[in-house]
């Protein structure tokens, strides 16, 4: 299959990559781009662990073909931090305990981050809507609610 | 500042046992650094891909590999044929069956594992799968368990077809597996025969999936110079599996290291073998090249195992005042195509026999009887200990049934018969020694915290407003902590666990472990043992699991095993090194070690103050300054086999609202009291209790693996299969007691599944008593909103007056 050039922004970094048409971003990132955050959980867009951020959108990079990020700004959890310091949700994952395994927490981080630059000061109510696209297995999502809040609480008062 | 603010704020700075310590296992998983099967890359990785059977049951008459093995970038198609020579086509199972690895001239489920096909990368090989041509001739499907013992039933085992007897007695049918029996059959029958009262119910518990976020699969790395296999794999028992790779490929132990990377959870589906990693392990020691093979969802919830897949009778007997006098319970157990269900090898059934539950019951029979469907292999303990969910559901159950007969509140009717707390240890009349246990006071507690009788009044109050409202109630008690290798082994392994701590001159500690963490954090939990056990802080001590070169042999972590088992192992190592340390320090002081004291990090001399060396200083002296004759080095290994079981507690109430028009129950409020004894970390505890909670509300309200009569899964997506997102999942409330277990060496008993086993039966309590004024005694799970609709409108109640 003949191989396309593209081009886009991770984590505020240019990167360029051949890929043939039918490749999906995921395995994109995750095996050409080596970051290994993303997750894969059921490639059918039902999980949310393979959660990114393109053009300013929440997507499931298992669902999009990694042509379509071509000239656009992706965002994973690798760039979440800011030169080492950890994003206030990083930190209020950790404090509240809002993982356990891990496997969702990428997905759930890189979602909150949309989330809460659409809705800085959300209710209870509105985080469980807002994060329903990604499931979590083991926390039962109570301790990320908290953490949730307690970010944009910490973000806000910054 | 006194001595004893002092000693507190030592104590403080360890982050021992009881403190709620930040998780030291974070900072990887939230900076995307965690490392889990799928991100591991070795060069010259090929990809794995299985071709699998559309039929349920049929014949194989023909595999065509040509047209896969001509698309460039297709390394080999693998089948049955190819591992014979090998004799790898069929693999032991723990429970002492075969399973075929690559289907053997007949397919037994749907989905089965035909082919697999080795390419460059995961699209080609997807293709290649595609292209690989296979000729079925359908056979007559047995789904129904009920008729797998029919005089005309298929007959599935043709290769065991011939064993009357496996050693697990005689088989009635060549579709029976085993029947498994406890308990006095005939003093049972005599005081039902004597009895006031007799309840009988029959449920159906039905095949749900553990479905952890991430699936399986492994890197399998043969390096043929060496002769030596690396085996990357989602397993919650990595030893076990060296082991059984060891045993079906002849490569010695020393020669297979089996690495559990971070595991995506595991929830009882990662302890087995399955056949990808047998064909990923043959292809890389054929090709000579790592082979990578990772399921995607579908093939998860279609092939790896399953839970439950009970069919239940419960039974009480008692006498007037709701007094219990006998139990029985006969169990229909629907094994799937291959007996491979994950249970001590000497319990067909798991540990079931607990179906006496929290209550003190004279005699009690229990038979258990398994047998083959043309349905994917399974059976394993989904977040609980060897079926005890089922065995918890049914007793569970059966208190509610009895309540309702005599007219007495469910609340009463446990009290009455509670296991009392002078009576510990107690023997229940299934064999079980129960070793603490106040279960009076853990009821209460929540009675009183939701305001029971509050709720009872409201309950009247919308029953005769016609609205539906159900308060559900479970006092439960579990078996977990498997086990005494005397009852418990697995392959002939006992089911010990093993610790190995180091303590390094400066006071910094390694110590690896034979369980492994799949998300219960046990790098922050066996620190905080530690720490407690020799006052060295939390912070300077690295736990290590899951490489089978460098942990000591361990069975793994499932069945709530790790803290009882794993824990009690680390404490004894630490213990062992404490003394060690007393008589080093006794030699430094110039002391003999009856004159020291311990405290909190320290010895001291008895009467001395000021006399005292630190467990730092101790450590250092044991690399250069040890009394005439003591080896050097401060370390220790403790292989623990448990003297018992542990068997943690709790109290679950439930209030639910259902609506009439559309059958949907709204969870309003969820109180969860859990006893696991001593509680090493109460945020990560809570923690557990939370997903516990989360994943019986899943298995209660909406998970099941429906099937037609041709055997065709009809639920294998998350599109179908119910996983509670944030909008479902209700708000946890989480309360407890503490009553240590007497034997566990620091009095803990584990906790992560209570809150499943506990909290399912309690959401059936809660929309049975919703109905229970209408004379409904029992609803099957689940109880999605179409499923109560349906019982809504079977009783009339949707109709406008
Ligand atoms: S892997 Fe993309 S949503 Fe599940
Ligand atoms: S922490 Fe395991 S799936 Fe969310």
């Amino acid at each position: 299959m003949t191989k396309k050039h593209i081009s886009f922004q991770l984590n505020g970094r240019p990167v360029d990559a051949l890929v043939e048409p039918r490749e999906l971003l995921v395995h994109v990132i995750r095996e050409q781009l080596g970051l290994t955050g993303t997750h894969i959980g059921c490639e059918t867009s039902h999980c949310g662990a393979c959660t990114i951020d393109l053009n300013g959108d929440s997507v499931k990079a298992c669902t999009v073909l990694a042509m379509q990020a071509d000239g656009g700004d992706v965002m994973t959890v690798e760039g979440l931090a800011d030169n080492g310091a950890l994003h206030p949700l990083q930190e209020a994952f950790m404090q509240e305990h809002g993982l356990q395994c891990g496997f969702c927490t990428p997905g759930m981080l890189i979602r909150a981050y949309r989330f809460l630059k659409k809705n800085p000061n959300p209710s209870d109510e509105e985080i469980r809507t807002g994060m329903s696209g990604n499931l979590c297995r083991c926390t039962g999502y109570q301790n990320i609610i908290k953490a949730v809040k307690a970010a944009a609480e910490k973000m806000q008062s910054a | 500042m006194s001595t004893s603010t002092e000693k507190l704020e030592r104590e403080e700075k360890l982050e021992g046992i009881g403190c709620s310590r930040k998780r030291k296992e974070d900072p990887r998983f939230i900076q995307g650094k965690g490392n889990y099967v799928d991100d591991v890359k070795l060069p010259g990785t090929l990809f794995a891909d299985i071709v699998r059977s559309p039929y349920a049951h049929a014949r194989i008459k023909s595999i065509n590999k040509d047209k896969a093995l001509a698309v460039p970038g297709v390394h080999a198609v693998l089948t049955a044929a190819d591992l014979k020579p090998l004799n790898l086509h069929w693999m032991p199972t723990l429970a002492g069956d075969v399973q075929a690895v690559l289907a053997d001239e007949k397919v037994h489920f749907q989905y089965q594992e035909v082919a697999v096909v080795i390419a460059d990368n995961r699209y080609i090989a997807a293709d290649a799968v595609d292209l690989v041509e296979v000729e079925y001739e359908a056979l007559p499907v047995l789904v129904d368990p009920h008729k797998a013992m029919d005089a005309d039933a298929p007959i599935l085992r043709e290769d065991i077809k011939e064993k009357a007897d496996d050693g697990k007695g005689a088989h009635k049918h060549p579709n029976h597996i085993f029947t498994w029996e406890v308990g006095d059959d005939e003093a049972t029958t005599q005081a039902f025969n004597a009895a006031d009262v007799v309840v009988t119910e029959k449920m159906y518990y039905p095949r749900v999936h553990p479905s952890p976020l991430e699936t399986c699969g492994c890197v399998a790395s043969f390096d043929k110079v060496k002769s030596h296999l690396t085996l990357y794999i989602t397993s919650q028992a990595p030893h076990i599996v060296r082991t059984v790779v060891s045993l079906l490929s002849g490569i010695p132990e020393s020669k297979v290291r089996v690495i559990s990377p971070d595991i995506g959870g595991g929830f009882g589906n990662k302890v087995g073998v399955y056949p990808g990693y047998v064909t990923a392990i043959v292809a890389s020691i054929v090709l000579g090249r790592p082979v990578k093979w990772i399921e995607d969802r579908m093939e998860h919830l279609s092939t790896t195992a399953w839970a439950r897949d009970y069919h239940m009778t419960g039974a009480l007997a008692a006498d007037k005042e709701g007094r219990i006098k006998a139990l029985r319970v006969n169990v229909l157990a629907d094994h799937g195509a291959f007996n491979s269900h994950a249970q001590p090898t000497k319990w067909p059934a798991g540990l079931f026999s607990i179906c006496t539950g929290s209550y003190d019951i004279p005699v009690a029979h229990a038979k258990v009887e398994g047998v083959y469907t043309n349905k994917a292999p399974g059976g394993v303990a989904y977040r609980c200990s060897f079926r005890v969910t089922e065995a918890v559901y049914v007793i569970e159950r059966m208190m509610d049934i009895l309540a309702q007969k005599l007219g007495i509140d469910k609340a009463e009717i446990r009290r009455r018969n509670f296991v009392k707390p002078e009576q510990f240890p107690y023997h229940t009349a299934l064999g079980w020694e129960l070793d603490s246990g106040d279960y009076p006071k853990a009821l209460q507690k929540v009675l009183e915290a939701v305001d029971y009788d509050g709720l009872r009044r409201e309950q009247q109050e919308k029953r005769a407003r016609g609205e539906l409202m159900g308060i559900g109630l479970v006092t439960f008690t579990e078996i977990v902590g498997a086990g005494p290798s005397k009852a418990c082994d697995i392959l002939g392994v006992g089911m010990f666990e093993s610790a190995e701590i180091r303590v390094h001159p400066t006071g910094s500690v390694v110590a690896r472990m034979g369980t492994l963490s799949t998300g219960q954090g046990h790098q922050t939990t066996y620190a905080q043992i530690i720490a407690t056990e020799l006052g060295l802080p939390s912070e300077d001590i690295q736990i290590e699991e899951g490489d089978t070169d460098t942990a000591p042999y361990g069975l793994g972590t499932y069945g709530s095993r790790s803290t009882p088992v794993g824990g009690a192992a680390t404490a004894m190592a630490a213990r062992k090194i404490r003394d060690k340390a007393a008589r080093i320090a006794a030699h430094l002081l110039e002391v003999s070690a009856d004159d020291l004291d311990w405290e909190v990090d320290r010895f001291k001399v008895k009467g001395v103050p000021g006399q005292e060396k630190t467990m730092k200083e101790v450590a250092w002296a044991a690399y250069n300054n040890v009394p005439d004759g003591m080896e050097m080095g401060l370390e220790a290994t403790n292989y623990y086999d448990p003297p018992n079981f542990t068997y943690p507690f709790g109290a679950y109430l439930c209030v639910i609202d259902i609506d009439k028009c559309t059958g949907e129950a709204k969870v309003r409020r969820f109180y969860a009291l859990d006893d696991c004894g001593t509680r090493i970390n109460p945020m990560i505890i809570e923690g557990q209790i939370h997903g516990g909670l989360t994943e019986g509300f899943a298995v209660a309200m909406g998970q099941q693996m429906p099937f037609d009569e041709q055997g065709n899964l009809l639920g294998n997506t998350f599109m179908d299969y119910f996983i509670p997102t944030f909008v479902e999942t209700p708000f946890w409330e989480t309360d407890y007691t503490v009553t240590p277990s007497p034997h566990h060496p620091l009095g803990a008993k584990g906790v992560a599944e209570s809150p499943h086993v506990g909290s399912i039966p309690c959401f059936t309590s809660a929309i049975v008593d919703a109905f229970s004024h209408l004379g409904v005694t029992h609803m099957d799970m689940p109880h999605n909103a179409y499923r109560v609709w349906r019982k809504i409108h079977e009783l009339g109640l949707d109709k406008h007056e």
